[in-house]
């Protein structure tokens, strides 16, 4: 006899929420999109097929760029000592506290054709224009490789620090030499690393919106090309595209995927890492050392620039290399009038209510899919989990379409034009990323701890604040952290979904850029910068 | 003198599945009793712990303790304190929090800390981290952390089995006495018959989810009441047919010989003598019988020698 416990009711419950979130919405666009005449036009259209093209494209060479950088600077900060090696290490993972926007913004005003880089070389050959225009599929890849290179860089030391030393030394026993160690025994163990980078460095380019949107011109990717069909009115073309984006992202993870074969490192996670060897000869020690601190003031520019450039007040810096004034105007109103901060605020409880709600909903997911073991612990998982595998701009619609018909007996409200679709796709975004975290840390919480508060006299509410949080709060963290860091910076659910009343910082660093308030939109981005790197260490601390 | 028993359990039962069941047993435990439930893994020791502390529910059956039925009571209001195998203790509090962390808000709840901690002598470790302390430290924290809010009954699951064998014997000779001192009502679980003779008043043994037999050690150990009990606990000769008529059995049922009840002498059982192991006070002799059957003989390290033929006979035997 099958007693439905009230668990499997629960996880019914949360099931079905999920669902209506993360699968309804898809489901919708891909029923309307089976639309004729927008299927005609879109496969009739040349345009549709080069962006779709320049999507994938992109996103392989971008992959590419990030590995070719990234691999190198773990193998070399995770083998090699040098002065400096610690400072650098971290510093070097810089770029992930960038909010895309943030960070392409920061490239615009660096490395833009009126940016420091091309007026210094502008003043200093004379020339009548700028040097070059930041322009086209080569600026967007810069950007790219420049922000995404951190994701192999933290895999591969991540797979290089649980590598054991003695495996190492037992190849070379068995008469390897270095070369042959490198490709029969690291490049193997490290795969598992390397494909998980990978998938990670396609998504985010597939699913890159700001680089392409800020510096693409006539180059359009499917990201920006579905934006300009909705922006244009053309809302079934729209639908296609969206479907042919999310085809695309669904194909590339499950070839990536095949790559990776077993997770063998998991049953080797016990080795001691090697040591890191120190460089010996003074000369190449003192070029290791320049490298990595010139490069790491190559990483930190964008940051510089950014607040210099939030240091410029309005109409104050026009054909000087350097700008004459600075002072804190910007930053005056930014907090002094109640229209600037707006857009902060709105931000902020956005984030925050769209992180607290998906942390709820990854505790009730942990509790009922690793405690009770429920029924539908695995649909629940891949719930969870896949927002991660489409690009945000594929949600964005979906949101946008579903939720702008009311049909309460379909479960579709109007909630596009309120305050609450903006949190609701946030929220989306946020799931794998507190699912993730929050999962893996109820997993390895031993049951036995809940259980002993129980014997001690500790009731449910007294077990899960005295016992079960503080023990899950490092996963916890880790994932809010990060979930409320991405709704804060969004822009590509942001600029589909926003309205006036509600639109968020990045909304409003796109309006500033277009009236050339460029300090206002600097100081937003500093501001932006700063509390995503508060809130990303707060989140990182054990 | 019988004594009303404190800890009753009646008919109790935990259905798994179809083909796995534990139950239904019978146990009453006298206060201030500590009795060891012993038996393979598997056999179903673990659920009827977890029954006791309330961990799973019962699908029939009750537990009561002093006439009050606690069989539906969850484990928070249950009052039974628990050691758990590899301890639970909280990673996050030190020691001193660990112990507090059942007492109740008041006055006296830090002289009862200490006390709980002098009991297992850890007076001091209060602001201890809990991964500062090594295994036998962290076991008599757990201790303590269960006795501090004067539990009704301390349940204990497989509390040495953590700890490395040096440590074992003396640590159970310490939880006896504290155990003792506190004169609490005990149940623990164990798959070691050592374990189970050491330290409880009387051992019920479980096997494939049924409880075989219970009673003193010594009573199940000279009077085992099957085959299971006789071979499990303790070593144990089974002989059958031609050579339990030659040890003075009448050849219908399984006779069961202890080693050391069994001599080398001029008649009796014959065989080969195929191996020894000499244990410095004694040693065991491996022996082959006619019917290539092996036994073992506990005796006097120089009785007899490696490819001897000798004749055995019991001194006593166990006939099922």
């Amino acid at each position: 006899m099958i007693r439905l416990r009230r668990s499997e009711l629960a996880a019914a419950a949360l099931t079905l929420i999920l669902a209506w979130m993360v699968i309804y919405p898809i489901g919708v666009v891909a029923v309307d999109a089976a639309d004729t005449t927008a299927l005609g036009a879109f496969l009739t259209r040349p345009g549709e097929w080069a962006a779709l093209w320049a999507s994938v494209w992109i996103s392989l060479v971008s992959v590419v760029l990030a590995a070719a950088i990234g691999i190198p600077l773990a193998f070399l900060f995770e083998w090699f000592d040098f002065p400096g090696r610690k400072t650098l290490g971290s510093l070097i993972a810089l770029p992930v506290v960038l909010p895309p926007l943030v960070g392409v913004i920061a490239f615009l005003f660096l490395y833009g054709e009126s940016g420091f880089i091309a007026r210094a070389i502008q003043a200093a050959l004379h020339l009548e224009n700028a040097p070059w225009r930041l322009q086209g599929a080569a600026a967007i890849l810069l950007v790219h490789a420049y922000s995404m290179y951190v994701y192999f860089y933290l895999f591969t030391r991540a797979g290089l620090a649980k590598l054991d030393v003695s495996m190492l030394e037992a190849a070379q026993a068995l008469g390897a030499d270095r070369r042959a160690t490198l490709w029969r025994v690291i490049v193997p163990l490290l795969r598992p690393s390397l494909v998980g980078a990978a998938m990670l460095t396609f998504m985010t380019a597939l699913g890159s919106f700001s680089a392409p949107y800020i510096f693409g011109g006539g180059f359009r990717v499917m990201t920006t090309q579905i934006v300009a069909t909705k922006l244009n009115g053309d809302l079934p073309l729209a639908m296609v595209e969206t479907v042919a984006l999310a085809i695309v992202a669904v194909a590339g993870l499950l070839i990536l995927r095949r790559t990776e074969g077993d997770d063998i490192l998991v049953a080797l996670g016990k080795g001691i890492a090697p040591r890191p060897r120190p460089i010996r000869r003074a000369s190449v020690r003192w070029l290791a050392a320049t490298l990595g601190w010139g490069l790491a003031v190559l990483l930190l520019l964008p940051h510089l620039t950014l607040a210099l450039v939030s240091l410029v007040p309005y109409g104050a810096w026009t054909t000087e290399i350097l700008p004459p004034v600075l002072n804190l105007a910007n930053y005056r109103r930014l907090f002094s009038e109640a229209e600037r901060l707006r857009p902060m605020l709105n931000s902020l409880w956005m984030a925050a209510a769209s992180t607290a709600v998906a942390v709820a909903l990854a505790l009730a997911a942990g509790w009922l899919v690793v405690r009770r073991r429920v029924v539908l612990r695995r649909a629940i998982e891949g719930l969870l989990a896949l927002p991660w595998a489409l690009p945000g701009t594929v949600f964005a619609i979906a949101l946008a379409i579903t939720f702008s018909v009311h049909a309460p007996l379909q479960l579709r409200f109007v909630l596009v034009g309120t305050a609450a679709i903006l949190p609701l796709a946030y929220l989306v975004r946020a799931l794998p990323l507190t699912g993730r975290g929050i999962l893996a840390a109820y997993r390895q919480l031993d049951p036995s701890l809940e259980e002993a508060a129980a014997s001690l006299g500790a009731g449910r509410w007294r077990t899960l604040t005295r016992v079960t949080l503080p023990q899950l709060r490092p996963g916890l963290a880790a994932g809010a952290s990060l979930a409320f860091v991405a709704a804060l910076g969004d822009i590509v659910a942001s600029i589909v979904l926003y309205t006036y009343e509600t639109r968020p910082v990045s909304i409003e660093i796109l309006s500033s850029l277009r009236l050339a308030e460029t300090g206002v939109a600097a100081a937003f981005g500093v501001v932006l910068m700063l509390v995503s790197a508060v809130v990303l260490g707060v989140g990182a601390r054990r | 003198m019988t004594t009303a028993p404190f800890l009753q359990i009646q008919a109790i039962e935990k259905r798994w599945s179809h083909d796995v069941t534990v139950g239904p047993i019978t146990l009453d435990i006298a206060r201030g009793e500590i009795l060891a439930l012993l038996g393979p893994s598997g056999s179903g020791k673990t659920t009827m712990l977890r029954l006791l502390a309330g961990f799973e529910t019962a699908d029939g059956g009750r537990i009561s303790v002093a006439n009050e039925d606690v069989t539906r009571v969850p484990p928070a209001r249950r009052r039974f304190g628990m050691v758990f195998q590899h301890y639970a203790l909280f990673p996050h509090l030190d020691v001193g929090e660990n112990v507090a962390f059942g007492l109740p808000k008041s006055p006296d709840r830090d002289a009862k800390i200490t006390a709980a901690l002098g009991l297992v002598d850890l007076a001091g470790f209060e602001p201890r981290k809990v991964h500062e302390l090594s295994g036998g430290q962290q076991q008599r924290v757990a201790l303590a952390r269960a006795l501090a809010p004067e539990p009704r009954v301390l349940l204990l699951d497989e509390p040495l089995s953590n700890l490395d064998p040096a440590l074992r014997e003396r640590t159970r000779h310490e939880l006896r006495e504290v155990i003792q001192r506190v004169g609490i009502t005990t149940v623990f679980v164990t798959h070691e018959q050592d374990e189970a003779f050491d330290l409880g008043d009387r051992v019920a043994v479980l096997n494939q989810g049924r409880l075989e037999q219970v009673g003193a050690p010594d009573a199940l150990y000279e009077h085992p009441a099957n085959l299971f009990v006789a071979t499990f606990v303790g070593r144990a000769n089974v002989f059958r047919g031609n050579a339990a008529r030659a040890l003075g059995g009448n050849g219908t049922g399984v006779l069961v010989v202890r080693p050391e009840r069994l001599r080398f002498s001029e008649a009796g059982l014959p065989g080969v003598v195929r191996e020894r192991r000499y244990l410095g006070a004694a040693a065991f002799f491996l022996i082959e019988g006619d019917d290539h059957q092996h036994f073992e003989v506990l005796a006097e390290p120089d009785a007899a020698r490696v490819g001897a033929r000798v004749y055995v006979e019991a001194t006593r035997v166990i006939a099922l």
